[in-house]
């Protein structure tokens, strides 16, 4: 109605409040906490000091625009089926807290809560998941080994037949795992943020991290310098570039990681499978597009390009396992530079300088820690105290070879 | 297809490769305390430019150096270990160092 479109355009209410910092924002001279990075966890870490620790003279500073980063680009898979008793209370808590986030943040981030499948070809596959269904359970998640009959009722167009590749034995069925909407979990913790006195400054760039007596005192920006009292960075990809800034080392490689999505179909399939042995994974999205991702790259790079052997490789595995998809047009492919650490867990916590905090090493897996990352984060910012759920996951656990071994429960599963 | 040059096969698809990581320089593992031990094996550089770095030719089990910048994956120079390795370096060797 243009009648109802010009009432509209008159109200008080348009246009309508920035959910955000506005663009000309000057920067201060000082804050209490300087964030670099506005993706997901730079802004949960925000939102958390602001509304849970009263903290608010607050920067999120980023290079690009809020949730340009990895948090665009993931495939929004969330689950807590992991290996080790740490990964698994802590990816446990997150999955708790996207419960309620919609309302927690009064914005929705559209959880669903579809289940996930892993597939196993092969008899160390199903040793492996036996494995994690026992500790899973014995920590209180629902994680259990499913046989064909089973899979066949959780993913009907599933090929099954024995004429393939690897033919499917079985499967891990975690009926917990769930899909969030990626950007709005960013969107949401970041307007959340704002509401509350952060400041977030996109297109600000942290190019040098001065110390002094072992103690972090400023940030340099393309936009001049600003003092801190404590600064945290939370840069997935850029991780090293940005810790070597404040001379700290990192177990860290930047490897691409890619991935696409089909043109959309009628709803036919709700829960996320995951192949482990052909590097694949799916679901289908509400907006109806098969969303399909699968292993990182093979080597190292600072680059978000993507290449044709890549998305082969992912075209060859998904027709395998829904052949129907064989004539699906793809719509849109791209990549994110993930943060990988040698263990396949993250590095959360204190860094060798001092009031400098890491958030980092998300590698392929870190958009489901957003909630729980941005509030252990946030505590330990505001008290000086290392939260339980995150001490395993310091630094120091490399120098004392205590890692945190995901690489069996997280590759190409995310 | 994206082609790296063997110093041993020639220019080849990048595929038939594996990454062998950054080249740095292994402290003396009688010698040194755990934490080196600990930064040599886990904590590399990372950086983003013009980085030298171990690549294996998988079929012929061939191992070589290559600069590469680590933004463009564009690659510098490939050249066999021999001209910067005189001998073989290894626990062994380095005790005598
Ligand atoms: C294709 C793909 C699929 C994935 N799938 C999943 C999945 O299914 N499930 C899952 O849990 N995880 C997944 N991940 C991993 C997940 O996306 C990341 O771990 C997570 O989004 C990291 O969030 P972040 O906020 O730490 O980083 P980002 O969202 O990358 O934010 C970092 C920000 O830092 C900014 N920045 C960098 N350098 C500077 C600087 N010098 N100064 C200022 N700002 C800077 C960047 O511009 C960026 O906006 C996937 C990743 C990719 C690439």
């Amino acid at each position: 109605m243009p009648f109802g479109l010009v009432k509209f355009g008159l109200r008080k209410a348009y246009p309508a409040r920035h959910q955000f910092t506005p663009a000309n924002t000057k920067l201060k001279k000082r804050y209490d906490v300087v964030i670099i990075g506005a993706g997901g966890h730079g802004t949960s870490i925000a939102y958390n000091l602001a509304k849970y620790h009263g903290v608010t003279n607050v920067a999120v500073l980023d290079k690009g625009y809020i949730g340009g980063g990895n948090t665009a680009r993931n495939t929004a898979v969330i689950r807590s089926n992991y290996l080790t008793e740490e990964s698994v209370a802590f990816y446990r808590e997150s999955l708790n807290l996207y419960r309620n986030l919609s309302n927690e943040l009064g914005f929705n981030v559209m959880t669903e809560n579809r289940g996930q499948l892993t597939l196993a070809h092969n008899d160390a596959a199903i040793r492996n998941f036996r494995w994690r269904a026992e500790v899973n359970q014995h920590l209180g998640i629902r994680s259990e080994l499913v046989d064909l009959q089973t899979i066949q009722e959780i993913a009907a167009d599933l090929n099954l037949s024995e004429e393939v590749r690897y033919p499917i034995i079985g499967g891990l069925w975690h009926a917990d795992g769930a899909t969030a909407r990626h950007d709005a979990v960013a969107w949401g913790f970041a307007k959340g943020a704002c509401e509350r006195g952060v400041e977030i400054h996109q297109l600000t760039e942290a190019q040098d991290i001065e110390v002094r007596d072992g103690k972090v005192i400023a940030i340099r920006t393309n936009r001049g310098r600003i003092e801190c009292g404590c600064a945290v960075q939370a840069v997935a990809g850029s991780s090293s570039t940005v810790a070597m800034q404040a001379n700290i080392r990192l177990p860290i490689h930047t490897f691409p990681l890619q991935a696409m999505v089909t043109q959309p179909y009628k709803p036919s399939l709700f829960p996320h499978i995951s192949s482990p042995q052909l590097h694949v994974y799916t679901h289908q999205t509400s907006r109806g597009e098969f969303v399909i991702g699968g292993g990182s790259d093979p080597y190292p790079l600072y680059n978000t390009r993507a290449t044709l052997e890549q998305k082969e490789s992912l075209a060859s595995a998904i027709v395998e396992l829904f052949p129907h998809l064989a004539q699906a047009k793809v719509l849109r492919q791209w990549a994110g530079i993930t943060d990988m650490t040698p263990d396949y867990s993250p590095i959360m916590g204190l860094s060798p300088v001092r009031n400098y905090f890491l958030d980092a090493g998300w590698g392929t897996w870190g958009f489901k820690a957003t909630p729980i990352c941005g509030k252990s984060m946030a505590e330990l910012i505001a008290t000086g105290h290392v939260p339980e759920i995150i001490r395993p996951f310091e630094l120091e656990r490399f120098y004392r070879f205590r890692q945190v071994n995901e690489a069996g429960a997280t590759a190409a599963s995310h | 297809m994206k082609l790296l040059n063997c110093p041993l096969n020639g220019p080849r698809n990048i595929a038939e490769f594996s990454y062998g990581g950054e080249l740095h320089t292994m402290p003396n593992p009688t010698m040194c305390d755990s934490r080196e031990w600990a930064e040599y094996v886990f904590f590399d550089r990372n950086e983003a430019g013009v980085v030298t770095e171990w690549w294996m030719h998988n079929a012929s089990a061939y191992w070589f150096l290559a600069e590469r910048n680590t933004i463009t994956d564009e690659v510098v120079r490939t050249f066999p270990a021999s001209e910067m390795f005189t001998e073989r370096v290894d626990s062994i060797n380095a005790d005598k160092a």
